[in-house]
């Protein structure tokens, strides 16, 4: 699991007889694996350097010269028209916080629920258990309308409670994925502590969650992501500019001046992006191996 | 463990058998206490829109004026619309255009990386997209797809015709998001199935060449069968989330697309609901993507038995 991205076995054995006669070709067709591996991982990227490449244009130059790649001259104007046009700073903010306390409620009650299935006998346990992998499978979009009903009986629309409580409350898979991490602890790690007269909270806390840490952090990274880019909820209960999420701002943005500024655009999409990318340059090996893990439930 | 132990009559039996015992009886609570948050969240949060979610289907209500009880008719009215037909029609084509075509992608591109060095180059170049959010991408997408784009210069510049209208041509703007689709989540299934064919037993591979199985006759006899429960798995998650495409469709067409091409479920649930109030359309709609939803991951888990090779 964790050696997704380890580099592959340096083999030295010496290879058997019969493998030998096929290395020349193995070679060749080695060669033509990087490269077609690399045309399309180039298709992959492509989309994001048109993106930057049009943000330093001017529209005139985009007009002029539509399969021209390079901006000449360069113009770095875009970036600042986006940023003074829509309160980008602001809506940077909003998902910043947004996404951390999503994350650390998430973890926290993500950990307990998942720690009581994996080691507590209660009542219902099986029930509850099977309840929650069931929820998983209604999509929000169904329940979306009466949600909304209840956010503002509540008085959480147009306020970002309606984005945070929601997803720390109830994330069926982050206590699915918690629970498998746990169940791969040894009991016995508890059972001294159990000993020492150390309480249910106390062995969460001080005994198993640092024990599953590299999984958590797995699934911070994955809820962190889920939320950052979350679109649909955003969209339905933001109403004033000021409380928006990145993604949402940026298509607002696009609806007054989309559609006729090319580059302001790809600037605006680019400032939304960019940080993303970075981050995912500097934690590629953490990310990759969290989305792995995660992606195959935790296996 | 401990009981076990204490029975052997130590000393300190009956001490270790009453604290067993008290434990016991505060982890009856202490449990429903730590399922509380999470259990109250999913009450709230979903189980309780979902019932009133069953209720509103069967009712009229614009959110202002008095609700009524209408019976079948939302969903009469729903099944009899030529656009909501039209959005499950999308729907279906959209998954079966990015399910197959992604997975077989990603499949291909994951055995390709398997055993190359500097895979980890090649992982970020792919991965990429599936960092950033939907909505940015699809901006990104949308100036490529324009008529006058970058794709479509490259068109004619090749081909010497001019390229479709990917976003104004009805016969084209179901395939613009499904390359937009495909291209945002191939990333995700490529990572899974990395670790998943890296995750099998060495010594079953090793086994295997010492029968004298090639590396082809590997990959199809115990490779690919021993990573079917991930692609499986993978199938069903993919087949959900297509059924739930909004983004790319909200960004890239803004309403749904021309002669409604691309509009999907979601994005019904979306205008009948959050533009036109029609909340009761709107549960009508969501009931009718959650039975498309339940029948088809069904089918799959129906189909499992067959295909799937689990290691026992």
């Amino acid at each position: 699991m964790t050696t997704t991205l380890q580099k592959a076995p340096v083999r030295k054995v010496p290879a058997p007889i019969g493998r030998r006669r096929r290395t020349h070709s193995a070679k060749g067709s080695r060669v033509t694996l990087h490269v077609l591996l690399a045309v399309g991982g180039f298709l992959m990227v492509a989309p994001f350097l048109w993106m930057l490449l049009t943000s330093f244009k001017t529209l005139p130059q985009i007009l002029a010269n539509p399969l021209g790649l390079f901006p000449s001259p360069w113009n770095f104007n875009n970036y600042a028209d986006a940023w003074q046009a829509a309160p980008f700073g602001l809506a940077y903010w909003n998902s910043i916080y947004i996404c951390i306390l999503t994350v650390a409620g998430t973890i926290l009650t993500a950990s307990m629920a998942a720690y009581a299935f994996a080691r507590i006998e209660f009542r219902g346990s099986k029930f509850l258990f099977i309840l929650f992998l069931a929820t998983q499978m209604v999509p929000q979009q169904v329940t979306i309308v009466p949600l909304y009903m209840i956010f503002s009986k509540l008085g959480w629309v147009d306020t970002h409670l309606a984005l945070i409580i929601p997803a720390v409350l109830c994330n069926p898979f982050a206590v699915f994925l918690v629970r498998q991490f746990i169940r791969s602890l040894p009991v016995e790690l508890e059972e001294a502590a159990r000993l020492d007269g150390a309480g249910r909270w106390r062995i969460l806390f001080s005994i198993v969650m640092p024990n599953i840490k590299p999984g958590l952090a797995a699934l911070s990274i994955v809820v962190a992501l889920g939320a950052w880019n979350n679109f649909f909820l955003p969209l339905i209960v933001l109403n004033s500019e000021n409380q928006f999420t990145v993604p949402l701002l940026l298509s607002q943005f696009t609806g007054q001046y989309g559609g006729v500024n090319y580059s302001l655009v790809m600037a605006a999409s680019a400032i939304s992006i960019v940080p993303m990318l970075i981050a995912f340059l500097i934690g590629n090996r953490k990310i990759l191996n969290s989305m792995a893990m995660s992606g195959m439930g935790g296996s | 463990m401990t009981a076990v132990l204490a029975k052997a009559g130590t000393p300190g039996a009956g001490l270790e058998e009453r604290k067993e015992a008290g434990w016991r009886k505060r982890d009856r609570w202490s449990g429903l206490v730590f399922v509380s948050p999470q259990l109250i969240g999913m009450s709230v949060f979903v189980l309780l829109p979902f019932a009133v979610g069953l209720v509103l289907a069967f009712a009229q209500w614009d959110g202002l004026t008095e609700l009524s009880w209408v019976g079948l008719a939302n969903f009469q009215a729903q099944l009899a619309d030529p656009v909501f037909l039209r959005s499950i029609l999308n729907t279906l084509g959209l998954a079966m255009i990015t399910v197959p075509v992604g997975l077989a992608l990603s499949l291909l591109i994951a055995v390709a990386l398997d055993r190359l060095r500097g895979r980890t180059g090649y992982l970020l170049l792919y991965f990429a997209p599936v960092m950033t959010s939907s909505i940015a991408v699809s901006l990104v997408w949308q100036q490529i797809l324009r008529a006058d784009g970058p794709l479509n210069e490259a068109f004619s510049t090749v081909f010497g015709i001019p390229g479709p209208g990917w976003l104004s041509d009805p016969r084209f703007v179901l395939l613009a998001v499904s390359i937009v689709t495909i291209w945002s989540s191939l990333g995700l299934n490529v990572i899974i199935f990395l670790a998943g064919l890296q995750g099998i037993n060495p010594t079953i591979l090793e086994a295997a060449r010492v029968d004298g199985a090639g590396p082809l006759r590997t990959m199809l006899a115990i490779r690919l069968p021993l990573l079917s429960p991930v692609v499986f798995f993978s199938t069903v998650v993919a087949v959900i989330s297509s059924f739930q495409t909004f983004d790319v469709v909200f960004i890239l067409t803004k309403d749904g697309g021309p002669e409604n091409s691309a509009r999907t479920i979601v994005y019904q649930i979306y205008d009948e609901g959050f533009k036109h109030f029609q909340f009761g359309m709107a549960s009508a709609a969501s009931i009718i993507l959650l039975i498309l939803t339940l029948v088809v991951t069904a089918v799959q888990l129906g189909l499992q038995r067959r295909f799937v090779h689990y290691e026992s």
